[in-house]
């Protein structure tokens, strides 16, 4: 066997990339396009960019889903992780295969049905739809992914070390904030970043489980979208796009150290039993 | 022992919490859809009838319940419309799942074959699009594929072509939206099973005279089939209701249930009849969500 990559795991592996990274390229280049056709390259230019500080609805827009995304996160995260330590450590119990059936479901359920299904509780339970609505739609879906992050971590989780912290006296849930949660926190914050973006991208959902005054950066885009490509749209979504991306190099970058640092404690406790 | 599961009470708090809110955010909705499909739209608000007041108490009730009927059900089975968008959805969505693992295959074997040292940048390649936005990504694909869009323009430019094509507004512009976005769900699971995969058989297979393309079918496929099938899954079930991709790219003769769902309830405000759409929706997905379940679970149990 030849060790090392072939001519064709190279290539397919560029082809494969240049595919995945093309069309957001294409998009970033052409959002600083002088011209208003977004198809013919007039210069670069900055324009679309200062013509978004104009476009109050859109600011506004940009408001409400941060706010959205950041408190939908953070309930999210809390949910999921709970969600994860019964799926590991519970073992069974009565309604376990329901509970997991739950927090799996929403992870293929179609975005459609989810939606529909939220907006006819809050309309049944006669619930002010609006600003709330799209946070608890959002955390009821994110937490389930949020869950599946947390879990993947928690199951190669050395639990000897909470154990010796037991053995030596301190109580359960000490031990889980001293000793557990630092540990799974790189994985916890993947989780609230990944539940954080879900909540940004929505737009069926949101659309669905929304009321007046609630409308949603996606919700603007989508309708302006159905109009034609613009370039104005081109510099929101490369905004929205660099935000990402620095946001998750940075957090890769933080949880790798964390996790050097992790493994050099745990060596040091080993070292030292 | 660990964790807050020493104390009973503890353990309960613990997992009561995402309990409750599952049954009330997740299943329960799903009975109210299934309630509201039997019943009829009105001019109101809500706009559907009958609703239950618990005003009138129980015979109130028992006279709401004698008011539902599967109207909206026989209605959905009689009209072409909506049997040919459930058909199209699954025939759009099996077909897409197809094409992506046929794309997929070669970057995840690629990935997994390269040099350890790159694999981790690799993989941060594959998971950075699946972080921003799909409205997005669907979008920049309008700007390529319009008729006076980057595509034209540049095979026109090169004089490949002497007429713009149309892409936009047809299903082959759904099935690459949905191939190009699902792309990294496929890619994921099937690097991760390919990884695992013991190498040392491969070279066994190769002393043993095995012609390399003979080994790829023998052993590797069948040992990245539970990538392939969770691949699968991730990918065909979303698929089947997706909305954005076929409302964005398609054209009007793109059916797709997810859209006629969307369409049913924003522009024609039938309540009932949506809710029956999506009963039927998830009575069809509902096997292959029971399946992938299954498998995440199992595949959990082996890991701990």
């Amino acid at each position: 066997m030849r060790r090392g990559p072939s001519w064709f795991n190279i290539v397919s592996l560029l082809i494969g990339f240049s595919f995945l990274y093309l069309p957001i390229v294409l998009l970033v280049i052409y959002s600083f396009n002088a011209g208003r056709n977004v198809a013919v390259w007039a210069g670069w230019s900055t324009r679309w960019y200062s013509a978004l500080l104009q476009n109050q609805q859109l600011l506004d827009a940009a408001w409400v889903t941060l706010r959205v995304a950041f408190i939908s996160a953070s309930v999210a995260t809390v949910l999921g992780t709970l969600a994860a330590l019964v799926l590991v450590r519970q073992g069974r119990f009565h309604g376990r295969t329901l509970f997991s059936g739950m927090v799996y479901a929403p992870l293929v359920m179609p975005e459609v049905i989810t939606g529909l299904s939220l907006l006819l509780l809050f309309v049944a339970i006669n619930f002010d739809r609006g600003f709330w609505t799209v946070t608890i739609a959002h955390i009821t879906f994110s937490m389930c992914f949020a869950a599946v992050v947390v879990q993947s971590r928690l199951v190669t989780f050395d639990r000897s070390l909470e154990e010796a912290a037991m053995d030596l006296g301190c109580p359960p849930a000490k031990a889980f904030f001293l000793i557990t949660l630092p540990i799974i926190m790189p994985a916890i914050i993947a989780a609230w970043m990944l539940a954080f973006t879900l909540s940004l991208d929505d737009l069926v959902i949101a659309s669905f489980t929304t009321g007046p005054g609630a409308t949603t950066l996606p919700m603007r885009i989508y309708s302006a979208v159905r109009l034609g490509v613009t370039p104005e749209i081109n510099a929101v979504c490369t905004i929205l796009v660099g935000v990402v991306a620095v946001g998750v190099l940075v957090a890769s970058v933080i949880t790798k150290r964390q996790e050097a640092e992790r493994q050099r404690a745990e060596r040091m406790a080993a070292a030292n039993r | 022992m660990n964790g807050f599961s020493t104390s009973r009470a503890g353990r309960l708090i613990v997992r009561l919490l995402p309990y409750a809110w599952l049954l009330v955010f997740f299943l329960l909705p799903f009975l109210i859809v299934f309630k509201i499909s039997l019943s009829q739209v009105t001019l109101a608000i809500p706009p559907y009838m009958p609703t239950f007041d618990l005003v009138g108490g129980i015979s109130g009730l028992m006279d709401s319940v004698r008011q539902l009927s599967f109207e909206n059900y026989a209605f959905l089975f009689s009209d072409r419309l909506y049997v040919l968008s459930y058909l199209s959805s699954l025939q759009i969505a099996g077909i897409s799942t197809l094409l992506v693992l046929m794309i997929g295959y070669p970057i995840a074997y690629g990935m997994a074959r390269s040099p350890r040292a790159w694999r981790p940048t690799l993989l941060m390649l594959v998971i950075l699009p699946f972080w921003t936005s799909f409205l997005i990504r669907v979008y920049a694909w309008i700007g390529i594929l319009s008729r006076e869009g980057l595509l034209n323009n540049f095979l026109m430019s090169t004089g490949i072509i002497d007429a713009p094509l149309t892409i936009l507004s047809t299903n082959i512009a759904v099935y690459i939206g949905i191939v190009y976005s699902y792309l990294p769900f496929m890619v994921l699971p099937l690097y991760a099973s390919l990884e695992r995969m013991d190498e040392s058989l491969l070279e066994a297979a190769n002393d043993l005279g095995c012609p390399p393309p003979k080994t790829f079918w023998v052993i590797t496929v069948p040992l990245s089939l539970p990538g392939i099938v969770a691949g699968c899954f991730l990918v065909f079930i979303p698929a089947v209701g997706e909305f954005v991709i076929p409302d964005l790219l398609g054209g009007s003769q793109t059916l797709m249930i997810g859209r006629t769902l969307w369409a049913e309830f924003f522009n024609n405000r039938d309540w009932p009849l949506s809710s029956a759409v999506a009963v039927i929706l998830l009575l069809i997905l509902v096997i292959p969500i029971m399946i992938f379940q299954n498998m995440q679970q199992r595949q959990q149990e082996k890991n701990s």
